[in-house]
This record gives structure tokens, sequence and C-alpha cells, in this order.
């Protein structure tokens, strides 16, 4: 009875911790409940965790010598991964937020990898489907820490330059197939019971070894664009990780937890490169952003340089705005320039709107993030598909560090790298103005029309130091008019 | 409690269903704290380190357990972090009725249902 009840308890709770998880993930899909949302799933969290100190009781008859210092490691890890974890994550800035995601998404596939090696190492899994299961785990674990280190060395700025080798598909394909084998050939070992070619540990390390570097080689040729559909596609592997993993453990609410993150994050890659227009596969094995082959069309026109308080000035006698954000606008800091501005228009009767790319920002969503962080109210913030028809009758557009997302070659130039990528009409406006720090071109690399259309003006500096003169020159209005 | 290959399925099938489901009502507008959210939810792999860790019986499970409970535990706080400080951050201008209405605008493609402004 005495140590039935720690397993009695540790089931109970597992169960209700696997019902807070859906429930809190259920809850963060409204912006009125998803606060409370994460509240819910992250006590679901604190509850598990607790809970687990009581498979102590249950240890194996071998384990027992061993428990304080393990008890002592599992307290050291905690308190030193969860600590540190979350003093960055309440430090780091809005902007790196992506990169952030990356890393602690790399941090749970290492863990359900880790998890696959004790298996293995201490050769507890037995028979095809629990070897099975388990290998597929650790590769997948594997394959995701690995990818999403590189992922995060990529937005971070640590690699600047996608690494593109002739062939490099197939060397991956090689890798591949060379870790299946290896795991094949230990399951085979294991079921057969003959002797292999080389220690069985030293097996286990090649199979890990070759699933990272696989990771790598998958990750380093895709650009910089594409970081964040990548970013999901590890979201997703790891959560199959963690699920595959529960059911080698026996874990029921690992094995719930991993699978919901698991088809979540596919559903959210799929709704992403939709919003690129863009498969998954062309994501993963095209070559994006190589612009080099690709001839840019003549372009008419030229660029229109004017300045800021003239621009501030135009928008606040216009009687509709529309606001394209982008990175830029994060990159300098200048939300909360632009939410001031944005009140000072709004004050003088300007119906001001923001219009949000889906792919705005380094990740879908990210834009909105940035917006809310400088106070920006959410019903001001509207979506591509809710907004686009609207351009065509709105007086002024201003487009504030973005680029890409309205580049009308998507539209119309067949040759064009983003070409069928649905992009916000800006150009259809009475009147365009960007604001760019000088005239190099977008992440993409690509030229972009509209810069130079007739009803557009470019406005050169730092987002910031252009949105304070905006403001200077609409608060000089006022005073003249007071005067 | 055992589980068995096919109960394991069915429990597997029914979790991807939720997951799936729970996603596609979310509003673009959720998108990055919802992929940190997910994010923070399979932080769970903790306690399958905890459980791995207090078996492990030789140097070598020991420092692998040690791994895997500090990066779970990595993936736990650090998701659960991020997350909270983005969602705090949603707000809206009026009450309570206008982000809804301004939600069911989005929602139908509707002009006419758009809230006024100020």
């Amino acid at each position: 009875m005495l140590t039935m009840l720690p397993h009695l308890i540790i089931d109970t709770v597992s169960i209700v911790v696997a019902f807070l998880l859906m429930f809190g993930l259920w809850r963060m899909s409204s912006p009125v409940t998803a606060p409370s949302g994460i509240k819910v799933a992250g006590i679901g969290m604190a509850a598990a965790v607790v809970a687990s100190f009581l498979y102590l009781f249950n240890v194996s008859a071998a384990a027992k010598p061993h428990l304080p210092i393990n008890i002592a490691l599992a307290l050291i890890a905690l308190a030193v991964g969860g600590g540190l974890s979350w003093w960055v994550g309440r430090k780091v800035a809005m902007t790196a937020m992506p990169q952030m995601v990356a890393i602690y998404n790399g941090m749970g596939g290492g863990a359900a990898g880790a998890i696959a090696a004790m298996e293995l190492f201490g050769n507890r899994a037995h028979g095809i489907t629990q070897l099975g299961v388990t290998l597929l785990g650790a590769l997948i674990g594997a394959v995701s820490l690995s990818g999403s280190l590189i992922a995060w060395a990529k937005l971070q700025g640590v690699l600047k330059k996608p690494l593109r080798v002739r062939g490099l598909q197939i060397i991956n394909a090689v890798v591949m197939l060379f870790t299946l084998a290896v795991g094949l050939y230990i399951i085979f070992v294991e079921q057969s019971g003959s002797a292999p070619v080389m220690p069985m540990q030293v097996l286990i390390w090649l199979f890990f070894g070759c699933a990272m570097l696989f990771g790598i080689l998958m990750t380093l040729p895709i650009g910089g664009a594409d970081m964040p559909v990548v970013i999901s596609i590890y979201n997703a592997a790891t959560g199959l990780a963690v699920g595959l993993e529960g059911f080698v453990l026996q874990t029921p609410a690992l094995m719930i937890a991993g699978m919901l993150v698991g088809a979540a994050g596919i559903l959210l890659t799929l709704l992403m490169a939709k919003a690129m227009n863009r498969s998954v596969s062309n994501v993963l094995f095209t070559k994006f952003g190589d612009v080099s082959k690709h001839k840019q069309g003549a372009i008419k026109g030229s660029l229109k340089p004017t300045a800021a308080g003239d621009a501030g000035i135009a928008m606040r006698y216009a009687s509709s705005v529309i606001i394209v954000p982008g990175y830029g606008l994060a990159a300098a800091q200048g939300q909360q320039k632009l939410y001031e501005f944005v009140k000072l228009l709004i004050a003088a009767g300007v119906k001001v709107r923001f219009a949000i790319h889906p792919v705005a920002g380094r990740m879908p969503g990210q834009m909105d993030v940035l917006l809310a962080d400088a106070g920006v109210p959410y019903d001001l913030i509207f979506q591509l598909e809710d907004i686009n028809a609207d351009f065509a009758d709105t007086d002024i557009v201003l487009v504030i560090g973005a680029n890409d997302v309205v580049n009308p070659s998507a539209r119309d130039d067949k040759g064009s790298p983003i070409y069928g990528m649905p992009i916000l009409n800006a150009d259809k406006a009475k009147q365009v103005y960007v604001v760019k720090r000088g005239e190099g071109k977008g992440y993409a690399g690509i030229v972009n029309p509209l810069f130079y259309a007739d009803n557009c003006n470019m406005v050169y500096g730092d987002a910031q130091a252009v949105m304070a003169k905006m403001i200077e020159a609409v608060r000089g209005l006022g005073a003249a008019a007071a005067a | 409690m055992t589980i068995d290959g096919f109960v394991a399925i069915y429990i597997f099938m029914l979790a991807a269903f939720a997951g799936w489901v729970i996603i596609g009502r979310v509003p673009a507008i959720l998108h990055t704290p919802l992929m940190s959210g997910s994010n923070f939810v399979h932080g769970v792999v903790v306690i399958g380190g905890l459980y791995a860790l207090l078996n492990a019986t030789t140097v070598l499970e020991q420092g692998i357990g040690f791994v895997a409970v500090l990066l779970g535990a990595g993936n736990a706080a650090g998701g659960y972090a991020v997350t909270d400080r983005m969602l705090a951050m949603f707000q809206t201008s009026g009450h309570q009725g206008a982000h809804v209405a301004a939600h069911e605008a989005r929602s139908h493609h509707s002009k006419a249902k758009q809230p006024k402004k100020g």
C-alpha cells in the first residue's frame, strides 16, 4: 500500500496536468483569455514538476544507493536550467523573441533526446516497438536541438550568410539514410542478440552524432527570411519527440502534451507557409533569396526624397491613414514614437489604422506583439485580408521599416523571387510615404518598384528620429493655431 | 498503468486532434505568443527527465539525466517567462465590447461591423 500511494498521486496529478496544459493552450487562442491561459498552463507545469519527486519512492532497487546524489543533481539542474532561462526570458528584448523561442525549443528537443539516450545506454528499451519509438524520438529530438541552435545563430546574426554548397541535398540525404541505417542496426543487434561490429555505446553515440549533423546541414542553407517557418517546424518536431518519449516512459501527460504541440505546430507551420504563399517543402529545399540569377526588370521612375516634417503635416490633414509597420521600425525602437504620432493624428480626427502583413517582423504575429508592447490597442490593428481592399480609398499610407511586404512585383513580376506572395496593396493608395534608413534593399534582397512610383515619396532616416520630427511638425501646427 | 501500442495510438490521435482544433481558431494576432506558448507546453518533458534521472545507476546516466532535466527546465521556465510577458501586453483601447466587435468583424471579413474610432 505504501508503495502504491505515490504512484496513485502521480497518476492523478498527471491527469490534472494534462487537462491544465490543454485548457491553458485553448485559452491562449483568444486575446481576451490568453494572459490567464498561460498562467493556467504554468500552474499545471509546476504541479507536474513537484509531483515528479514522488518517483523517488518507486525507483528500481539498482538505483536506490544512488538516490541522494540523483536527487541533488535533479535539484541543481532544475535550479540552474530553470533559473537561467527564466532570467534571460524576463530580460530579453521583444525584438529578440524569435531566437529565444528557437533556443527554448532546442532545449526541449535536447531533453527528449537525452531521455532517449538514457533508455538506450541503460538498455531499458526492449522489443521492436519500444526500441523503434525510442530511436525515432531520439532522432527527431536531436535534429530539433541542432537545427534550432542554427536557427538561433542565424536570427542572432552569429551566422550571416546562408551556406550553399552544390550537392548539399545529396549529402543531407546520405547523412539521413546513414542515421536511419545505424538506428535499424541497433534494433537488429538488440533483437537478434548477435554481436555488433562495434561496441553498442559507440553505435548510440554515432546515431546521435549523425542526427545532430543532419539538423545542422538541413538548416544551414535556409535563408533568414524563412527562419520563422523553420522554427515552427522544429517546434512541432520537439512536440512529437516529447510525445514519443512519453510513450517510452509510459507517461500519458508527456504523450498528450507532446502530441498536442506536434499537431498544433504542424498546423501553425502550414498557416505560416500559406501566408508566404510557399509550400513547406519549398521552404526546406529551395534556395530562397538567391537573386543573382534573376534579372530585375527595368524600373520606371525615380526615388523622390521628402522631409519628415512635410510628410507628418500631410498626414495631419488627411482624412484616412494606414500605417504598414515592418521589422525596421522595431530595429530602430520606433514603436513608442510612432504610437505617440498616431495619438496626435487621432486627436486631430484622422482615421488611423495599422495594417499587418502575416510575415511582418521575423515571425508571424511578432509585429502585433511589438505594437502591443508600445501600447497600441489591438482594435486599431488589422490583418492583411481585412484591410487590403481599403487601401484604394485611403489618402495616405505610411510604410515604416517594411519593404518586401508591400512590393508590387509579388503581384505582377513572374520572375521575382517573391512572385505570388500576398502583399499589402499600399501602392493603390493616393499617396505613400516610405520611411527607410537608406536606399538599400529589403531582407530578401529584392528591388521594390513601389519606391519609384509616382505616388510615392521616400523619407530617409532612422525610424525613431523620423517619427520625432513628424511629431514636432504636427505639434508645431497646433501651437501656431493656438497662437 | 501500462499503455500498449493501440492505447498509445488512441491517445496520440485524440491529442493531435485537440491540438489541431485549438490552433485552427487562433487569430493571426496571437501567432507569436502561441508558438511560444506551445513551446512552453512541450517543456513538460522535464518530468520525463526527472523520472529518468532519479532512476539513473551509472555516472554516464547521471550525466545525461542531469542534461535532460537542465534542458527541460530551461524549456519550461523560459517558455513561460517570454509567453507571459508577451500576453500581458495585449490590451484594448475601449471597453470589453469594442475588441470583441473588432474580432468578429475580422473573422467575418465584414467592413460594416468594424468599430468606429474614438
